[in-house]
């Protein structure tokens, strides 16, 4: 087995553990978490996708590399959003988790503000 | 019209400069946003969005007399290692609709979000135009966008730009929403990069001229398919993704609502058009794409009964929400089942018109009911009697925007269903007519919840906090008789829509 194999592998596992964690945690923080598991093992992908491409002669495509910065970049400032979205969230209730209905909240806002 | 071939046609690189300015006008947009005194900023904006409705125009103008897309590589770099900017009819429509209602979002959230003189700017009224701006470029990206990756950016600005609208007034439940969306959009966004992963793994490529050209069927692609229209089913909130929506878009102050609802939604559903009609030419499945369709007609189903159950007015237009864009989900199954390629058009194009008379329409709704809203100070419909008397305007533009909601004629979406049915009906697809006239029903049902009682003499009249300004109910009128006039006039779009496209259906490959 090459190690563009191995990492694929786990790559397909990140990918794995961070969508099923992702869907199943019921936690806000957990959840971006999970996203940024998810995240780096697309990301590995990338890499896998530059190594094999590389088969032609070259170190490795240097396409997936440039597409695996912004990757990062976007996934970044999106981790970045959704804590700050959360601290905000615990600011104003005391409390990370968004279980209790959403809906009901925002109905008795509609009216004061 | 357009020979077969016309896609990789260039356009000269002159003519599409006009591309660059879509993106480059709402930048400046932000940067001034920063630079200019609370105040002024309304102003500049009012200035901005007017040149963009001249940029959009443009655009529209250049693609229909040449009869090519317009295209635009950046730094004179070609495709695959270039990236192309690329505006075919599809593109110029959108752009428009967007430039059109951005304006008329301009024109009406003032009075929400304006400075006053005596007053110091608010975090609001500060924020609210840089994140409008945002959702304008991000739009405008996702429109032009010809290479995948640069759309999956696209995809991400327009998500980081909706997100901070839905909390924008700050509030716990606003933020819950905010938050929520947020994570349904990460899965999507981060399926949809997967999805491109593996493409470009097995094409080298990820330029939409290009790979389409090169693809061929297989395990790759349809996992690399599935998981991009999964990814991008959750950013639409198509059914059963739809949880995030309602929140999100009522909770909203309704200016940012007619945004998010009649625009931001319809983003990731252009590129999921991208993905099945210009990478999948001629490839899609038909069992696959009965998938999204029976997804989309669960939308239309369960978004027309919650919004039935709703007592809030924006509530109840969020639901409806959720069911229109059933319907765009329609077009996939109608254009797989085409043996013609003028069936593939015919489907493509009910898609297309109702993404832009739904677009609208909701932004019409949206903008009605801050009025009233803002006038009586709750929404709650049941309270509402007696409404049209004393807004008659708000109420007439509200009731245009649900005629054509219901799809009652001359509206855009009578002309909308009615495509949609002749498409069902040619391709033999009985089940889509049973759905499409369901959901007629179930809007006019929830629609007439809203104006029967408001259309009602009251025995006393409603008290107003604060009295309706004539010209921010013009706005909305505007808004409504654009959703009207789709279906009067709706010869030149739909030409236009097919400027640069190649259709081949399955029948017509080799």
């Amino acid at each position: 087995m090459n190690v563009p194999t191995i990492l694929g592998i786990c790559a397909a596992g990140l990918i794995g553990l961070g969508l099923f964690s992702l869907i199943v945690e019921p936690q806000p923080l957990r959840k971006i978490l999970a996203f940024n598991v998810l995240g780096n093992g697309v990301f590995l992908f990338f890499g896998v996708v530059a190594r094999r491409g590389a088969a032609v002669g070259l170190f490795g495509d240097p396409i997936p590399q440039a597409l695996v910065i912004t990757g990062i970049v976007v996934g970044f400032s999106a981790t970045a959003l959704a804590v700050a979205l959360l601290l905000r969230l615990f600011d104003e209730t005391g409390s990370t988790s968004s279980r209790d209905d959403a809906q009901k909240e925002s109905k008795s806002e509609r009216a004061d503000s | 019209m357009i020979p077969p071939g016309a896609v990789s046609s260039q356009a000269s690189d002159a003519s599409g400069i006009v591309l660059v300015a879509a993106l480059v006008l709402p930048l400046v947009g932000i940067l001034l946003s920063f630079l200019v005194a609370g105040r002024y900023t309304r102003g500049m904006a009012l200035i901005l969005l007017a040149v963009g409705l001249a940029v959009a125009a443009g655009i529209a103008d250049g693609v229909w007399r040449t009869g090519h897309a317009l295209t635009y590589t950046s730094g004179g770099w070609l495709p695959p290692l270039g990236v192309k900017l690329r505006a075919d009819g599809l593109s110029a429509v959108m752009i428009a609709v967007t430039a059109i209602i951005m304006f008329a979002v301009g024109l009406y959230a003032p009075s929400e979000f304006r400075v006053r003189q005596d007053k110091a700017e608010t975090r609001r009224s500060f924020s609210f135009w840089i994140l409008l701006f945002a959702i304008w470029v991000a739009m405008n990206a996702v429109f032009l966008g010809n290479d995948l990756f640069n759309l999956y950016v696209a995809l991400e600005l327009v998500t980081f730009a909706a997100v901070p609208l839905v909390s924008i007034s700050g509030t716990a439940g606003t933020l819950k929403a905010a938050l929520r969306y947020l994570l349904f959009a990460l899965i999507g966004s981060v399926l949809y990069l997967l999805g491109t992963a593996l493409l470009y793994g097995n094409y080298g490529t990820l330029d939409i001229s290009l790979l389409s050209e090169r693809i061929r069927p297989g395990l790759a692609v349809w996992l690399s398919v599935s998981v991009m229209t999964a990814g991008l089913a959750a950013k639409t909130a198509l059914f059963p993704f739809h949880l995030w929506l309602p929140p999100a878009h009522s909770g909203a102050p309704p200016a940012a609502s007619a945004l998010l609802s009649s625009l931001v939604v319809k983003g990731s559903f252009f590129i999921t058009v991208r993905i099945w009609f210009d990478v999948m030419t001629g490839l899609t499945d038909f069992g696959a794409t009965q998938i999204l369709g029976a997804m989309g007609a669960g939308a239309i189903v369960v978004g027309g009964v919650m919004a039935l159950r709703q007592t809030r007015l924006k509530l109840l237009i969020a639901y409806s929400t959720v069911a229109q864009l059933g319907y765009l989900f329609l077009m996939f199954p109608l254009a797989a089942g085409a043996v013609v390629s003028s069936g593939v058009t015919l489907a493509l194009s009910a898609g297309m018109f109702q993404a832009v008379s739904h677009a609208f329409a909701k932004a019409a709704m949206f903008m009605a009911a801050g009025l009233v809203a803002d006038a009586v100070g709750h929404d709650r419909i049941a309270e509402l009697r007696g409404i049209g008397y004393q807004l008659p305007v708000t109420a007439f533009a509200f009731g245009i925007a649900a005629l054509s909601l219901i799809g009652v004629p001359p509206t855009g979406g009578f002309f909308t269903k009615w495509l949609l049915l002749s498409a069902s009906v040619s391709t033999g697809q009985w089940w889509w007519i049973v759905v499409v006239l369901a959901g007629g029903l179930l809007a006019g049902g929830y629609m007439f919840r809203v104006i029967s009682p408001g259309l009602a003499a009251a025995e006393t009249p409603l008290v107003f906090r604060s009295p309706v300004s004539r010209n921010r109910e013009i706005i909305v009128l505007v808004l409504a008789i654009f959703a009207l006039l789709m279906g009067m006039i709706p010869g030149t779009p739909l030409e236009l829509l097919q400027v640069g496209r190649v259709h081949l259906t399955r029948a017509a490959l080799p």
